[in-house]
C-alpha cells in the first residue's frame, strides 16, 4: 500500500466550479429572453439571422482552429455568446449573407489573429458591426420592416408599419417633441425599429440581472456608464436650454444599443480593464464618449463605436489604475502611514 | 454590528462536517519515530544524540541552533536507531532522527510536574517556551519564544489567538476549543502575562458558534477585562495572519512589516495550548492533534498523536481507505502539501491528513485567461493575480516585484476562483522563490 504513488501537485488542491465555459453558458442564458422578444418582434427572420451569426463565429472558430492547428483544451462556447451578441447588433432585414462576413471577421481577425480568447483587444462582435456598417452601411441601417400585409416571417412590428427610423434617428433629425416619436412604454418594451437584439429594455435588463445574480457581471461599468451618460445629457440640455429635459433622457437611455451595450458588451472580460478602479474609469469614459457621438457625430447611434474607442483605451487605464497591494500605499510606504 | 473580516477571499466548500463532532481520540503509535531537524521556520537543529543513545519521553534530542530556530524533544522512550535523511511531508529527504519505540513512554524528571505561572519570570516562561520546543501551530512553524521576543514589549496591544480554522476539513483546533477551552484561556493568560500593555482577543470565524459560546462562558467578568471572544465572518482565508490582524485591529501590515510591528502577537489555538501545558505542566511539545479526514476515509476523525508517527498508521487507525484516493494532503485542501507517499512523519506543524477521491486539479485543465477579474477580486493583499501570471511566464522579476507580487503570500484564492483553471499561485510560488534567491545572492 505504502508503495503507492499519489498524485502531486502544487496547492491550492481544490477549484470553483465555475469554469470559462459555465460563465459563457450563463451569458448565453442572459441573452436568450431579448432573442425571444426579438423573434416575436422581427419575427422568424430574427431568428435566422442569430442562427447564421452564431454557427458562422463557430464555424469560422472551427476552420481557424484546424487551419492553425490549435489545439483545444476544453470547449468554452465563447464563439456562440460572440456570434449571438453578433447577431443582436444586425437588423432583421439584413440580406443573409452579411452575418456570414460578420461572423468570419469577428472571429477570425478580431479574435483569433489576435492570439485568440482572452488576447483581442477589441469586442469582436462589436468591431465586426463597425466593419459592417463602414463597409455596408445601407443594409447595416435600414430598419424597415413595412410590407403590405402581416406574416410570420417579419414579426409584429409589420402589422404596426413600422417607419424605418430608429427613435434616435428620429430625436436626432426632428427634436425631441416630434408626433414620430415612439412612446416612453413602446420604447422600453421594445416596441420600436433598431436593430435586433436591442430594442427591449425589459427583457435586456432582466438578462442582466440574471448575471448579476449569477456573479458573471459586477454592476461596477454598466452604472457609470449609464450614470455619466445621463449627467452629460443632462448638462447639455442645461447649456442649450437652461432647463432639464428628464424624458429625453429617458428616451436617450431606452433608444438605441445602451442597455444591450453597457450590460453585455461594456462588461465583456476580455475587452475591459481587470482593476477595480479601472472598471469604473472605463465606463466613464464610455457614458461620455457615447454622449459626445450621439450629441455631436452625424450618426443617432454612438454605443458601438464608443465601445470600441475605449476598449483601446483599456490597457492604458489598466496601466493608471493597478491598485497598492493590501497594507501598502501607492507611493512604497505602508498604508499605516509610518 | 457588522461582523469583521477582511477585503475579498472566497467561500470553498468547507467539509467539516465529516469530523467536526468526532472527539479527539489518543493513539499509540506502533513502528519507529521519525523526527526531522527542521520542522521549523529558521537554522535546522542540530542533533545532541546518536545512534544506540537511549532517549526518554521529553528529552530534548535536538538543540535549537541560531536566533530563529526550535529544539526538538523525543515524543517516546526508546533508542536512536539512525540519523539518516527520511522523506517528509515537503516531499524531499530531510535529515532525521529515527527513535526506535520501547512503548514504555518512560519520562525524563520533571515532566509532567505542575507550575504556578504567576510565580515564574517573563525570562523564565520565555525560557520554558523555548525548551519546550513550540512553534507555530498554524502551518507556518515559526519558533514561539521568538515571537513572544518582540524588540518592542511594550508596544504590544493585542494577543490574538489564531482560532478562525479558516481551512476547509480541519477540526482540530475546533476540537481543541471544545475540550480543552480551559487550557485555551490559561494559556492565553500566560503570553499576556509577558505584555503589560496588551489585550488579549480570541477571534474565531461565526461558523463556530458552539466555540464562541463555550469559550465566553468560562470568561470570568474579571477575564473580560483582558480577553474578549471576537466573532470573525466565515471566510478562507480568515486566519492569515494579515487579514486576521486587519479583521482585529483594522492595522494594515505588508509583507515586509512583523505582525508586532502593528502592536499584535498572533498565535494559533494549538501553540496557545502547548504553551500552557510547558509553562504550567513542564510537558514539552510532543504531541500534536490530527484531522484525519476526506471522502476517501472510511472514518474521519481527530487524533491526539506523537510528533514522529508515520502518517500511514494515522490513516490505518481510521478504518484506512473507502476507495482509492486520488490524492492525498498534508494539511487543508488550499495550503497543505499533496503527497505521493504516506510514510512520512508527523512534525510540529501537521494538522491534517486528507485523501479525496477526486482531483479537483487535474478536473480543470489550463485554459486560456478570459480577464474576468475574479482573481482581483479574492485576492486577500489586493494583487492583480493576472498580470502577475504574465510577468512569471516572462520570468520578468522586476515587473513582478513593482507590481507588489512579493505580497502574495500564497493563499491560493486566485486559483481556487479562476474559471479558467490558470495555476496563478503555482507561478506565484514559482516566481517568489527565485527572488527570493536572487536576493541572497547580493
Ligand atoms: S480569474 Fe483566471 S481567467 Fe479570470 S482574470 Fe484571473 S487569471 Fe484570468
Ligand atoms: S495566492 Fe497570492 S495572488 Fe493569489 S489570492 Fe492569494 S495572495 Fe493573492
Amino acid at each position: 500500500m505504502s508503495e503507492q504513488l499519489y498524485h502531486v501537485s502544487s496547492s491550492p488542491h481544490i477549484r470553483s466550479q465555475v469554469t470559462t465555459a459555465s460563465i459563457m453558458r450563463d451569458v448565453t442564458f442572459a441573452l436568450l429572453p431579448s432573442c425571444l422578444f426579438s423573434v416575436y418582434w422581427f419575427g422568424l427572420r430574427a431568428l435566422v439571422v442569430l442562427a447564421i451569426s452564431v454557427i458562422s463565429c463557430q464555424a469560422a472558430e472551427l476552420l481557424y482552429f484546424r487551419l492553425a492547428g490549435k489545439k483545444r483544451v476544453a470547449y468554452e462556447c465563447s464563439a456562440i455568446v460572440t456570434g449571438l451578441l453578433l447577431g443582436m447588433n444586425l437588423p432583421s432585414t439584413i440580406p443573409l449573407w452579411i452575418p456570414v462576413v460578420g461572423g468570419f471577421f469577428a472571429i477570425i481577425v478580431v479574435k483569433e489573429l489576435f492570439g485568440g480568447l482572452g488576447n483581442n483587444f477589441m469586442n469582436p462582435a462589436l468591431a465586426a458591426r463597425c466593419f459592417l456598417l463602414i463597409s455596408f452601411a445601407g443594409p447595416m441601417t435600414s430598419f424597415s420592416v413595412k410590407t403590405a400585409s402581416s406574416n410570420i416571417w417579419l414579426g409584429a412590428a409589420s402589422v404596426d408599419g413600422l417607419s424605418s427610423a430608429t427613435p434616435l434617428a428620429v430625436i436626432k433629425n426632428a427634436g425631441n417633441s416630434t408626433e414620430a416619436l415612439p412612446s416612453l412604454f413602446d420604447m422600453f418594451f421594445g416596441f420600436t425599429g433598431g436593430v435586433i437584439g436591442e430594442t427591449s429594455i425589459l427583457f435586456l435588463l432582466l438578462g442582466a440581472l440574471y448575471l448579476v445574480i449569477r456573479k458573471v457581471i459586477s454592476l461596477k461599468i454598466p452604472l457609470t456608464y449609464i450614470l455619466s451618460f445621463s449627467v452629460f445629457i443632462l448638462i447639455n440640455n442645461l447649456v442649450k436650454t437652461g432647463t432639464p429635459d428628464f424624458i429625453g433622457i429617458a428616451r436617450q437611455l431606452c433608444g438605441g444599443g445602451l442597455v444591450l451595450g453597457a450590460f453585455f458588451m461594456a462588461t465583456d472580460y476580455v475587452t475591459c480593464p481587470i482593476t477595480p478602479m479601472g472598471k469604473i474609469v472605463f465606463g466613464i469614459c464610455l457614458g461620455i464618449v457615447t454622449a459626445v457621438f450621439r450629441l455631436f457625430g452625424n450618426n443617432a447611434e454612438g454605443v458601438s463605436y464608443a465601445i470600441i474607442f475605449c476598449n483601446m483605451l483599456v490597457p492604458l487605464i489598466e496601466k493608471l489604475t493597478i491598485p497598492a497591494a493590501f497594507g501598502l500605499s501607492k507611493k512604497g510606504g505602508n498604508a499605516n502611514g509610518k | 454590528m457588522k461582523l469583521r473580516t477582511f477585503q475579498g477571499g472566497i467561500h470553498p466548500f468547507d467539509g467539516k462536517e465529516l469530523s467536526k463532532n468526532k472527539p479527539i481520540t489518543n493513539l499509540s503509535p506502533k513502528g519507529e519515530m521519525v523526527f526531522p531537524l527542521s520542522q521549523h521556520i529558521g537554522a535546522p537543529a542540530v542533533t545532541l544524540v546518536k545512534p544506540g543513545d537511549s532517549v526518554l519521553v521529553g528529552q530534548k534530542i535536538a538543540e535549537a541552533q541560531g536566533f530563529i530556530s526550535a529544539c526538538i524533544i523525543s515524543s517516546v522512550s526508546g533508542i536512536v536507531k539512525a540519523i539518516e535523511p527520511r522523506l517528509t511531508t515537503s516531499g524531499a529527504m530531510a535529515e532525521s532522527i529515527v527513535i526506535e519505540n520501547d512503548n514504555e513512554y518512560k519520562k525524563i524528571a520533571g515532566f509532567g510536574v505542575e507550575r504556578d505561572y504567576t510565580k515564574l519570570s517573563k525570562d523564565e516562561i520565555r525560557t520554558i517556551i523555548k525548551n519546550a520546543g513550540i512553534v507555530g501551530m498554524g502551518g507556518a512553524a515559526f519558533p514561539t519564544h521568538v515571537k513572544l521576543t518582540p524588540k518592542d514589549e511594550n508596544g504590544i496591544t493585542h494577543v490574538i489567538v489564531n482560532a478562525a480554522e479558516c481551512e476547509p476539513y480541519l477540526t482540530s483546533d475546533y476540537r481543541m476549543m471544545l475540550e480543552e477551552p480551559a487550557n485555551l484561556i490559561t494559556g492565553l493568560k500566560i503570553i499576556l502575562s509577558l505584555f503589560d500593555n496588551a489585550k488579549g482577543v480570541i477571534a474565531i470565524e461565526n461558523n463556530k458558534p458552539d466555540c464562541i459560546e463555550t469559550l465566553d462562558k468560562l470568561l470570568t467578568p474579571e477575564d473580560k477585562n483582558k480577553i474578549c471572544v471576537m466573532p470573525l465572518k466565515a471566510k478562507y482565508p480568515q486566519g492569515a495572519e494579515r487579514n486576521l490582524i486587519y479583521a482585529v485591529t483594522g492595522k494594515k501590515i505588508n509583507s515586509k512589516m512583523l505582525p508586532a510591528d502593528a502592536g499584535v502577537i498572533v498565535n494559533n489555538v494549538d501553540t496557545v495550548i502547548s504553551v500552557k501545558n510547558a509553562v504550567c505542566n513542564n510537558i514539552p511539545l510532543i504531541r500534536r492533534i490530527i484531522t484525519v479526514t476526506g471522502d476517501a476515509v472510511v472514518n474521519p476523525q481527530n487524533f491526539c498523536v506523537p510528533t514522529g508517527m508515520c502518517y500511514q498508521e494515522l490513516i490505518d487507525a481510521a478504518g484506512g481507505f473507502k476507495s482509492t484516493p486520488e490524492k492525498i494532503i498534508s494539511g487543508g485542501p488550499m495550503m497543505g502539501t499533496s503527497l505521493y507517499n504516506t510514510n512520512v512523519p508527523v512534525t510540529k506543524n501537521s494538522s491534517a491528513i486528507l485523501a479525496l477521491t477526486k482531483d479537483e486539479v487535474a478536473e480543470k485543465p489550463e485554459t486560456p485567461c478570459i480577464r474576468c477579474g475574479r482573481c482581483v477580486s479574492v485576492c486577500p493583499s489586493r494583487l492583480i493575480p493576472q498580470r502577475l501570471q504574465e510577468y512569471s511566464n516572462r520570468f520578468d522579476n522586476e515587473a513582478f516585484e513593482n507590481n507588489y507580487g512579493m505580497e502574495c503570500y500564497e493563499c491560493g484564492s486566485c486559483t481556487f476562483i479562476c474559471p479558467a483553471g490558470r495555476k496563478l499561485t503555482q507561478s506565484f510560488k514559482e516566481t517568489r522563490k527565485s527572488i527570493i534567491a536572487q536576493r541572497k545572492k547580493k
